[in-house]
C-alpha cells in the first residue's frame, strides 16, 4: 500500500490530513495491519476536544485493546460513524474513507512536531529491527 | 528465545511470529478469525512443539507419576490419557498436564512456559526412585489437526487406522518408516488429534498433512486463534484461569483429582474441600464495545468481588466472553460489573463452556 505524501504522522501510527483551518485523522496501514481482527472502534462524539499525544479513542481486536492518540488539539466537527460499523474499511482504505475524526485545528503549528511520510517510513524500519 | 523444529515451515507460511513461553511461535498467518472459523467449520493445523514432552519410565515410573501430579495414573490402562495439575503445597497450581499411559511408562505433556519448572520439580520428586525422566522436548515435534475435518485429513496422511481411537486415547502408528503418536485430544472444543513425531521429520510430514488438507478447508492456524477457541471451549490457560494462587476446586477442575493423597498440595485441597472454596470460576458475557480482559476489576452490586481472567470478542457467538475469579458468595450473581479501564460495563453469569459442539 502507498502511504499518501501529503499526510502528517505520528511514531505512534496516526495520521493527520492537513486542510486550512481543519485536519482529518486516522491510522497508518501499518497499524491495521499490526492490530488484526479488529472488533471495535470507540471515538469521541462531535463537540468534544482532542489534544495532542492525547488518547482520543480505543481500538478494540480479538487479542488486545490499543490507544489512539491525537496528532493534533482541536475541536471534533465530524465523526466517521460508518467505519465504527464497519472496520473492514480500515483494512482497504486507511488513509482515504478509513478516516476517523475531522478536527478543527487550535493550534496549527502543533503540526510541526509530525513527522513526513520519509520520517514515519524511517521509524518503522528501525522498529522491525 | 527458542524456536521449533517446525520455524522454517512458519516463516514460510507468513506467519506473525511473537515471543510465547520461550519461543518465537507464529500468532497467526492470516488472522486469528479466519483460523477460528476454520478450525470450528473445516480444520486447523497448530505447532504444538513449544510444549514439553517428557516421559517417566522405569520401575517407579508410577509412583513418580503419582507424586508429582493429581491425574489418578494408577487406574490409567494403557493407550489412555488424562488431565492432570502438578500442585504446590498450598494447592495452588504450578502447571496443568496431560498424562498418558504408555507400555513402558508414563508421557507428560506440559506447558512450555512451566517446562523447566516442572522438570525442576520431577527430577526433585525422583530422588530415591529408580526412575527415568526422558525429556523428549527436543527429539520430538508436536503438531495438532483440530476440526470436522481432522479425521479425513489423517485418512489422507496415511494415519487412517487412528481413526479408531477414542476421546482422550491414543497410539503408536507408522506412515512408512516414520513413527508417529497419534493422541485424539485437542485444545479446541472441535474434534482433532495431537500427534508426536520425531522433530527432524515434523516439517515434511506437517507439509503433507497441509496439501492433503487443503481442499478441505484446512489452514494453518497460530496460538491467537489457538486462545479464542480454548476460551469458547471454557478450558483453562495456566496464567489466566489458573496459576500458583489458584487451587483445582475453586477452577472448577476437581475432575483432574484423584482422591487418594500422595500428591503435593493433597492437605491444602482436603483443607479447601471441607471448609468450601473462598473463589469461584464463571463465564461472562457483556455488551457493548470494550472487552473486559485480564486483570480487569468485576464488582457485584458495587463491590468488588473479583478479577477478569481472560476476555475476548467470541468469533464464534459473536459476543463478548470472559471467565472471571470471583468470591464464592458472589458467584451466582447473575448480574456484575467489570471496570474496562475508565468504562463499567455491564455482564451477565453464562454457564461454562460458551461453546459445546454438537454431538455426533
Amino acid at each position: 500500500m502507498t502511504r499518501p505524501n501529503s499526510l502528517k504522522y505520528m511514531k505512534t501510527h496516526e495520521w493527520a490530513r492537513l486542510d486550512g483551518d481543519f485536519a482529518w485523522i486516522g491510522i497508518t496501514d501499518y497499524a491495521v495491519q499490526h492490530l488484526s481482527d479488529l472488533v471495535f472502534l470507540d471515538l469521541p462524539e462531535v463537540g468534544s476536544d482532542i489534544m495532542q499525544n492525547e488518547p482520543f479513542g480505543e481500538i478494540e481486536s480479538v487479542k488486545a485493546v490499543s490507544d489512539l492518540y491525537a496528532p493534533l488539539t482541536g475541536e471534533v466537527v465530524e465523526r466517521n460513524d460508518r467505519l465504527m460499523e464497519e472496520l473492514d474499511i480500515l483494512k482497504r482504505d486507511p488513509f482515504g474513507e478509513g478516516w476517523m475524526l475531522k478536527i478543527r485545528m487550535e493550534k496549527k503549528s502543533e503540526a510541526n512536531q509530525l513527522m513526513d511520510e520519509a520520517g514515519y517510513k524511517k521509524t518503522l524500519d528501525s522498529d522491525n529491527h | 528465545m527458542q524456536r521449533t523444529p517446525l520455524y522454517d515451515l512458519h516463516r514460510s507460511l507468513g506467519a506473525r511470529l511473537v515471543p510465547f513461553g520461550g519461543f518465537e511461535m507464529p500468532l497467526s498467518y492470516a488472522d486469528i478469525t479466519t483460523e477460528h472459523h476454520a478450525v470450528r467449520k473445516e480444520a486447523g493445523w497448530f505447532d504444538l512443539s513449544h510444549m514439553g514432552r517428557v516421559r517417566f519410565r522405569g520401575r517407579d515410573a508410577l509412583k513418580l507419576a503419582l507424586a508429582v501430579q493429581t491425574a489418578d495414573a494408577q487406574s490409567l490402562m494403557v493407550g489412555r490419557t488424562r488431565y492432570g495439575m502438578i500442585l504446590n503445597e498450598r494447592g495452588g497450581i504450578i502447571d496443568d498436564i496431560l498424562i498418558s499411559r504408555e507400555e513402558d511408562g508414563y508421557l507428560l505433556v506440559v506447558n512450555a512456559g512451566n517446562r523447566g519448572f516442572d522438570q525442576a520439580r520431577f527430577v526433585e520428586a525422583a530422588k530415591g526412585l529408580e526412575v527415568d525422566i526422558v525429556d523428549d522436548s527436543e527429539r520430538l515435534a508436536m503438531v495438532a489437526v483440530q476440526g470436522p475435518a481432522a479425521a479425513r485429513i489423517l485418512d489422507l496422511v496415511g494415519l487412517g487406522a487412528a481413526l479408531d481411537l477414542k476421546y482422550y486415547r491414543f497410539g503408536n502408528y507408522r506412515v512408512g518408516s516414520l513413527p508417529i503418536l497419534v493422541s485424539r485430544t485437542g485444545y479446541t472444543g472441535e474434534d482433532g488429534f495431537e500427534l508426536l513425531l520425531p522433530a527432524a521429520e515434523a516439517g515434511a510430514f506437517s507439509e503433507r498433512i497441509l496439501a492433503a488438507g487443503r481442499p478441505l478447508g484446512l489452514i494453518p492456524c497460530g496460538l491467537g486463534c489457538r486462545d479464542t477457541l480454548r476460551l469458547e471451549a471454557g478450558m483453562p490457560l495456566h496464567g489466566h484461569e489458573i496459576d500458583a494462587e489458584t487451587n483445582p476446586i475453586e477452577a472448577g477442575l476437581e475432575f483432574g483429582v484423584r482422591a487418594s493423597q500422595e500428591y503435593a498440595g493433597a492437605a491444602a485441597l482436603a483443607r479447601v474441600r471441607a471448609e468450601g472454596p473462598k473463589r469461584r470460576l464463571i463465564g461472562l458475557s457483556t455488551e457493548g464495545s470494550h472487552i473486559p480482559r485480564q486483570g480487569h476489576e468485576v464488582q457485584h452490586e458495587g463491590r468488588p468481588v473479583g478479577v477478569i481472567c481472560s476476555g475476548t470478542r467470541s468469533p464464534t457467538l459473536n459476543r463478548n466472553i470472559a471467565t472471571a475469579l470471583v468470591l464464592a458468595e458472589a458467584a451466582a450473581g447473575p448480574r456484575f460489573e467489570v471496570t474496562v479501564r475508565k468504562h463499567s460495563v455491564e455482564g451477565s453469569l453464562v454457564p461454562l463452556p460458551f461453546y459445546k459442539r454438537a454431538s455426533k
